[in-house]
């Protein structure tokens, strides 16, 4: 069947495509075992990479004997940073800060950073010999926690490097003996008059733990020189960052370095900017064969995790529950390298006082380096940990005033038409309804069943928000072949979200042709144009307006085409005007698409009339069960609302919905890297737990209120993150609404709930 | 060290060098197959779920040498008609993966608890799942995957 253009105009959307629950189009070839990953390449002559890593946490590089591996059988080379800095003279990258070497170089700033590089045939052989080199190291001081990294005399980084891509890092260039590597203000109303004027100020301080991605295809590279030019397959959620910044340390044109990026198995944020590809890179060029480095599960956890974050809260309220001003200081805990937290600490940090409308707000945020594995983007953007904090606050305040924490949030609640803590005004955000859709599905005002004997039974409710990282550009291009099917090419890498079967339902959508007919081309930087990450949930909005531009420029070019051979584009099949044109089954009609939001830049006070596309919503009810007897405690119930805009595919954004508030639940309960002196002692699944199928609370609800973004393609905007907002303070609500116990620092576990209970009796347990 | 193994691979002979040394993963590879993946490497999260002998094990902690002689079957074997068995036609149509690196491991895993349990209770189905890990979390969905495949399967043999 040959498929004719479709009438949908501009603003005239049809539903055959969009909206509709389409299977995944690789859904054949994932449960089968077939769909491509990095993980499966191996190409003719490759050689494995394994890497040697610090020991130390801290420490000045005296010397590294390489002899013992060099002079294992099968060994084929062993680099150093002496080496990469042959081909590579200043070897650092890094997306806010060009701080993290390739190899170590002269120091070392965390356990389990690389120091060098063995390349074997057999990957057996090269860990035994990167096991066999020998570092010998001057200890330094470290610093671990974000509070001491204010004011230590350990210095993880001598002098900062700002990248010099974003303004509000200019000025701490060349800036020496600090570990600070963003301060980000930002200060609306007067603060100070409204907590004098307070009829009451609550103050409290919130604490979360450093945790991991752990996608279960660990990172991996294959990095292939050819002629003149690198091709690189990476599992990459960044293929055209990690093409810039490769090129630009090779000192190339883009044009000569190729990034391919399959499908992932997993990213969640983990598999942005530059990971195992520099390495990589590198180490190819110097053998002049493939190589191919996969890191082990454990030492994912020396790669990139999530921010530990310290935030203090304090605001004033009145005696009737409006909040009249909020300050709010936020620590991230960034580890050895910045990647991309100062990002967090800003997209983020502004984001701090809730979705709460509060005329007097001041925030300082601050991205700190540390002597921990470094820190970066996951899942939110460094949200959670915010909401953790204002949500439990907010839970505090309403208690001790002794309101409903519904009607408190609602006396309170941010409102479109209302300017945000940044001054920008809000739109489109569904706060309210989410608020009340989660209400009503929690049967908020009816009685609840609080438990009996031993057992005792709570709910708490947590809201949250986030603005999208931007501005952020996408280009995409939409090429019909003579036949009628569909190409897109776009840079957005599938990792599971299901941006290839929404990417192709845009492009049916706007040409008005069946789904089935488009193949979305996975991202190849020789073939697939610009696109600034699959990350912040900003794929469906930014990619899906270029594929939506692209398609109209190529649906416009059709109609021309058949304007011009004298037929009708709207009655007539596609394969016809394309042979009335060149006698046969032949040509092309390519369109481009090309998508920027529009943005201001906060002032110096972080105020500013446009700060977001769009704003991403998310809140869940918990229902818990505690055992005042033992502090055990079970989630029997998950109610999970967001706003989506309109669903592009509601069975894959249900599936977003709850997997990311599940991820949640592990960094609520039992996920957290343990250290010893900065060495990470829980690094492999069997001490480090993440949710598996006996976690998931017995009744689990998710739901996509009834919204539509505006400005967003067809309706929709990004939904892969707001699931996560609201979990771990609505199961810590939950539980102080059981038993009287408020925790304060995460995950949640049996025995901080069973010390609050014997507190609370007068019976303290000892440390 | 080196050794030739012989095994039955999907229901085919077949023969491989293999080191003492490597695992079942390994091998697999060799023969150019991907769909058993290791990630934790520890036998703790049943990415690289082979069927080995009628029995689920972790290709990660299986030694080559010890797979000489047997029966193997993984992922990628042949189904019935449509190449699909109803045990992945569940998992298409209820949307029970994300990024699909576990798939194959809960699709080998589901089918040995339907061989086992053919109306499974949730219980039955949370047990026989526990050992394999979804960082994607998609486990809402697996669990409608699995009725649905029982359901399926039980249709099927009606017919």
């Amino acid at each position: 069947m040959a498929s004719i253009l479709g009438k949908t105009g501009a603003g005239q959307a049809s539903v055959e495509s969009v909206g509709r629950s389409i299977p995944r189009v690789e859904a054949r070839a994932k449960v089968t075992g077939k769909a491509e990953y990095v993980h499966n390449l191996r190409l003719p002559g490759m050689l494995y990479g394994k890497v040697h890593r610090s020991s130390m946490a801290h420490g000045r590089i005296r010397g590294i004997d390489t002899s013992a591996a060099l002079a294992m059988q099968g060994v084929f080379a062993v680099y150093t940073a002496a080496d990469i800095m042959k081909l590579v003279p200043d070897p650092h990258y890094g997306p806010a800060f060009h701080d993290q070497p390739v190899l170590a170089i002269d120091k070392v700033r965390h356990v389990g950073e690389p120091v060098a590089l063995v390349l074997a045939a057999d990957p057996h052989v090269a860990e035994a010999a990167a096991q066999a080199i020998v570092v010998d190291y001057e200890e330094l001081p470290a610093v671990f926690d974000e509070i001491e990294a204010m004011t230590s005399k350990a210095v993880v980084h001598e002098v900062l490097k700002p990248a010099g891509t974003f303004p509000d890092l200019k000025h701490l260039k060349d800036k020496r003996d600090t570990n600070i590597a963003l301060d980000f203000r930002l200060r609306r109303g007067d603060v100070q008059k409204a907590f004098a004027e307070a009829d009451h100020v609550f103050k409290h301080t919130f604490r979360t733990q450093q945790v991991l991605h752990v996608p279960l295809e660990p990172f991996v590279t294959v990095a292939d020189p050819q002629p003149n030019r690198l091709d690189i397959h990476t599992a990459s959620q960044s293929p055209s960052f990690v093409r810039i910044e490769i090129a630009r340390l090779l000192g190339w044109p883009e044009s000569r370095v190729r990034v391919k990026v399959p499908y992932l198995g997993g990213g969640f944020g983990a598999k942005l900017y530059i990971k195992t590809e520099a390495l990589t890179a590198v180490a190819a060029l110097l053998a002049g064969r493939p190589v191919k480095i996969s890191l082990t599960m454990e030492e994912q956890f020396y790669q990139i995790t999530k921010h530990a974050a310290t935030l203090r809260i304090k605001s004033a309220v009145t005696r009737y529950g409006k909040i009249t001003a909020r300050e709010c200081e936020v620590w991230w805990n960034g580890g050895a390298y910045a990647d991309i937290g100062p990002r967090v600490t800003q997209k983020s940090g502004f984001t701090a006082p809730g979705p709460y409308d509060i005329d007097h707000v001041a925030i300082d945020s601050y991205a700190l380096y540390t002597n921990l594995p470094a820190a970066g983007a996951l899942r939110g953007f460094g949200i959670p940990q915010l909401v953790w904090g204002y949500e439990s606050h907010t839970d505090m305040i309403a208690k001790a005033l002794s309101i409903d924490p519904l009607a408190f949030r609602r006396k309170n609640i941010l409102k479109n038409g209302r300017p945000q803590a940044t001054g920008t005004i809000m739109q489109d955000a569904g706060i309210e309804k989410v608020l009340e859709r989660l209400a009503e599905r929690m049967q908020w005002e009816k009685p609840f069943d609080r438990g009996s004997g031993a057992i005792k039974r709570g709910r708490g409710m947590a809201i949250g928000f986030k603005a999208s990282i931007s501005p952020t550009t996408s280009v995409a291009i939409v090429n019909i072949s003579a036949d009628g099917s569909v190409m897109v090419y776009c840079g957005t890498v599938d990792m599971g979200q299901g941006s290839d079967t929404a990417m192709a339902q845009f492009a049916a959508e706007a040409l008005g042709v069946p789904v089935e007919t488009v193949t979305v081309v996975h991202p190849d930087t020789d073939v697939t144009p610009y696109d600034m990450a699959t990350l912040g949930s900003r794929s469906t909005y930014h990619m899906g307006h270029a594929v939506k531009l692209a398609a109209e420029d190529a649906r416009d070019k059709l109609m021309q085409l058949a304007q011009e051979v004298g037929l009708s584009a709207e009655t007539t099949p596609i394969p016809d005007i394309f042979r009335r044109k060149y006698g046969m089954q032949a040509g092309n009609v390519v369109g481009v698409g090309s998508f920027i939001p529009s943005y201001a830049p906060p002032d110096a006070q972080g105020q500013t009339a446009n700060a977001t596309p769009f704003w991403m919503i998310g809140a869940t009810g918990a229902e818990v069960e505690v055992d005042t007897e033992t502090g055990e405690f079970k989630v029997t119930r998950l109610v999970n609302l967001v706003d989506v805009g309109r669903p592009v595919n509601p069975a894959i954004v249900e599936t977003q919905i709850s997997g990311a508030t599940l991820m949640q639940l592990g960094f609520t309960l039992f996920e957290r890297m343990d250290f010893d002196a900065g060495q990470c002692t829980n690094a492999s699944l069997a001490d480090y737990k993440i949710p598996g199928i006996r976690d998931v609370p017995a009744a689990m609800e998710n739901e996509a209120v009834d919204m539509v973004q505006q400005s967003g393609p067809f309706g929709a905007k990004g939904v892969g993150e707001s699931g996560t907002f609201g979990v771990s303070p609505a199961i810590a609500s939950a539980i102080d609404d059981a038993v009287g116990v408020r925790l304060t620092s995460l995950p949640l576990t049996a025995e901080a709930v069973y010390r609050g209970l014997r507190a609370n009796a007068g019976r303290p347990l000892e440390d | 060290m080196q050794r030739t193994i012989q095994f039955t691979l999907n229901g085919h002979p077949v023969s491989a060098q293999v080191g003492n040394h490597q695992n079942l993963v390994e091998v697999l590879q060799g023969q150019g197959l991907f769909g058993a993946r290791e990630s934790c490497a520890q036998g703790l999260c049943g990415c690289c779920t082979v069927i080995v002998d009628g029995k689920a094990v972790s290709g990660c902690l299986t030694l080559a040498p010890l797979i000489d002689g047997a029966d193997v079957r993984t992922i990628e074997e042949a189904q019935g008609e449509g190449g699909l068995d109803a045990v992945q036609q569940a998992f298409i149509e209820t949307g029970a993966f994300q990024c699909g690196f576990c798939t194959p491991g809960f699709v080998l895993m589901t089918r040995q608890l339907l061989d086992a349990h053919p109306n499974p209770s949730e219980e039955d189905i949370r047990h026989y799942l526990s050992g394999n890990l979804c960082r994607c979390a998609t486990y809402p969905e697996v669990i409608k995957a699995v009725r649905l495949a029982a359901k399926l399967r039980k249709k099927a043999g009606k017919d």
